[in-house]
């Protein structure tokens, strides 16, 4: 045990807690059993990706996942049957990342990645991440056939998402590991003939055309996500770069990456500098960075693209979250129904207005939504913005967005979080009852709970 | 909770009718729900006190009898805050009187009572508010020292003692508490114009309570760990304390 300042991916709201580090199932149900007798809230922390406070407890106890990493169990399953399925048992430490270097090179790709593979498996299924192939597959949680959860009590339940234990599984499906411990997990693979994908990428010329093109043809395609220039106004606003692809087969790929179409090796290529000069991120830096980058996308292109510059091209340079500075910065991601495009029109408008210097503007068209009382996503838009916490009158215009989400029956993102006003949140997960009730069964002494969770109310 | 922007939930005012320290309560523009303890000697005027939140609700305010010339109810008045507002996310040290320094000069009695209660009183309720935020893991203590603790003038040295030594007291405290999750943050205002200097003229840079609460909410939401208010009165008292004493003693006051 070790006491230790964590914070998220944001850098902002550090608190300190006891950290313990187990290396085996048997050893988290004992740093289990022993924060509780300590006292103090108790919550699990995979790579500490969530943006705000979800993996923290002041002045109390983080169970720290990342040495559970073992592989199970995988099964090949029967390809020509969607009711067998390839599946890989996983301890819930491991990455995305250490997922896909074992089974890229086999043929394998993971279900569902978010834009870094810097998370882990249990951290995956408690935020219940969606990435670019959403608007057809769904997030992570749908994708899980078995999850390994350690209660309170320390008993280890195995949760399917049907039958009996449903409740309890949607619950932590999304649940900000407030349910218990997640330890394994059984995931449905994706066969892939190569490494890479086939993407067309398109420079749209505002929102309005963007939001068409993607309604239009979104679903012919497997993964889809619109970059959008957060800095331009008027007519141009939401100017934006859509890429759209699915994998490749080998056949289409040039002789070089032919000989070895599986090959996978991502190395991240540069470290941001410890010291970033102050200002680097003003809105004329980030103006000039976001004229290049629309130019230089090609107004209609089909390319071959490799995994990591496809899903994750920010993994490229470690560390990234430091160049915005020493306050850090915040990651704000809403989402509102079909039919409340205009809620996303005027939340971009604000943004651009207020000069909001963001580098990653994304938005995506979201699929169906999941059981999941917590869960995130719900079919419509979804914009996220990363913008540097420093920035003058920033809580104003993050409160006033929420308050135009929620008049659309829209709702911000828990594991992006770090600001959101509390009596708001009932309006954004109107559900929350359903999955309180469910968490009493699981942990009726509310052993767990997170910065997050205590400042927003949850638990 | 802290939040991401600075934002608190629960604050604890350690002389609950000081202006700066409503002024600040006002400039932190806190959210509906938001809970706030003022802890002073008059238990009508602390109830009279209302506290705005974003969205035009008020604040809920409990008031705490506490008197910082009774040095020993210091840490009782910190078990009455935590049983009012759980975790503390933000402790305003704002209790001190000015006093009458020619007078302390020849009644000792106002002089004792000026350092108890600005330093001895005062700093026997911090010590255990920092305990309390230490514990917790998180927590900001803003501490409103004054230019006057800087350099002794012979106007005010008696007040500007008792701030010396709550100054060096919040300074030792930053450093200790560094790596714990709580934080301070040591506020120097100058000439304030509040009922505490009504019968004084204005002082050069003289601000407002309004003032001071803006640069206090700004600096916790950079997490500054010190301010002087105005600006200016930092360099400006940097050159004041390196300038010899002979021209020092020349100024006026």
């Amino acid at each position: 045990m070790s006491e230790k300042l964590l914070t998220g991916w944001g850098l902002t709201a550090a608190t300190r807690a006891d950290v313990t580090l187990p290396t085996t199932a048997e050893e988290a149900r004992a740093a289990l059993a022993a924060a509780r007798a300590n006292g103090g809230g108790i919550i699990a922390r995979g790579l500490g990706r969530a943006y705000g406070d979800a993996a923290q407890s002041a002045g109390g106890h983080v169970i720290d996942l990342t040495a559970l990493a073992r592989v199970h169990h995988f099964e090949a399953g029967d390809a020509t049957s969607a009711t067998s399925p390839p599946t890989i048992t996983v301890d819930a430490g491991l990455s995305l990342d250490a997922l896909m270097r074992t089974l890229v090179p086999l043929g394998y790709f993971v279900p569902v990645t978010a834009g870094t593979r810097y998370v882990t498996v249990g951290g995956a299924f408690a935020s219940d991440i969606h990435g670019k192939n959403h608007h057809v597959e769904g997030s992570f949680s749908q994708h899980v056939t078995e999850l390994s959860l350690l209660l309170a009590s320390g008993e280890v339940r195995a949760l399917r998402p049907d039958g009996p234990t449903a409740p309890a599984f949607w619950a932590t499906a999304g649940g900000m590991g407030l349910t218990g411990i997640i330890l394994a997990a059984t995931i449905r693979l994706l066969p892939i003939t190569s490494a890479y994908l086939r993407v067309d990428t398109e420079r749209v010329d505002n929102l309005d055309d963007c939001m068409r093109r993607m309604s239009e043809r979104d679903d012919e395609y497997r993964y889809s996500v619109a970059w959008i220039d957060s800095l331009a106004t008027g007519s141009s606003m939401g100017r934006a770069v859509l890429t759209r692809g699915d994998h490749a087969d080998p056949a289409e790929l040039s002789r070089r990456k032919q000989k070895a179409p599986l090959a996978y090796a991502p190395t991240p290529r540069l470290s941001a500098p410890p010291w970033v000069p102050p200002g680097l991120l003003r809105p004329a830096t980030v103006h000039a960075f976001n004229e290049v980058w629309f130019r230089k996308s090609p107004r209609r292109h089909t390319g071959y693209e490799s995994i990591p510059f496809f899903f994750h091209p920010l993994d490229g340079v470690l560390e990234w979250n430091r160049i915005y500075g020493r306050s850090g910065f915040i990651q704000y991601q809403l989402s509102v129904p079909l039919g409340a495009e205009e809620t996303v029109r005027q939340s971009l408008g604000r943004l651009s207005a207020a000069r909001c210097p963001s580098f990653l503007t994304v938005l995506k068209r979201f699929g169906p939504a999941n059981p999941g009382p917590l869960s995130f996503p719900q079919p419509g838009w979804t914009l996220t913005v990363d913008v540097p916490a420093a920035l003058e009158g920033l809580g104003p215009l993050l409160d006033g967005l929420d308050e135009m989400v929620v008049a659309a029956g829209g709702r911000i993102y828990l594991s992006k979080d770090s600001r959101l006003r509390s009596d708001l949140l009932p309006a954004m997960y109107p559900r929350l009852d359903e999955w309180r009730a469910a968490r009493d069964e699981l942990d009726p002494d509310h052993v767990f709970s997170s910065d997050l969770s205590r400042r927003l109310g949850l638990t | 909770m802290n939040d991401a922007l600075g934002g608190v939930q629960t604050v604890l005012v350690l002389g609950g009718t000081s202006e700066l320290a409503l002024a600040t309560l006002v400039a932190l523009d806190l959210r509906p729900g938001a809970k706030v303890a003022l802890a002073g000697r008059d238990h009508a005027a602390l109830s009279a006190i209302e506290v705005p939140t974003s969205g035009g609700g008020f604040a809920t305010v409990v008031p705490l009898v506490w008197d910082a010339a009774e040095t020993a109810s210091g840490p009782a008045v910190i078990v009455e805050a935590v049983k009012a507002l759980g975790d503390i996310d933000m402790v305003l040290v704002a209790a001190g009187i000015l006093g009458d320094t020619p007078r302390a000069e020849t009644d000792t009695a106002h002089a004792v009572d000026i350092l108890t209660i600005n330093l001895v009183g005062v700093a026997a309720a911090m010590l255990p508010a920092a305990a309390q935020l230490r514990a917790q893991g998180h927590g900001t203590i803003v501490v409103f020292s004054s230019v006057a603790g800087l350099r002794g003038r012979r106007a005010n040295y008696v007040y500007g003692a008792s701030k010396a030594g709550l100054d060096a007291l919040a300074e030792g405290l930053q450093s200790s508490l560094a790596g714990s999750g709580a934080k301070v943050l040591v506020v120097r205002p100058g000439f304030v114009r509040t009922k505490m200097t009504t019968h004084l003229e204005d002082a050069p840079f003289a601000t407002t309570p309004e003032a001071v609460g803006e640069a206090v909410a700004e600096a916790v939401r950079k997490g500054r760990e010190a301010i002087h208010v105005p600006k200016l009165l930092g360099p400006v008292f940097a050159g004041f304390r390196l300038l010899p004493r002979p021209i020092f003693r020349k100024l006026p006051g």
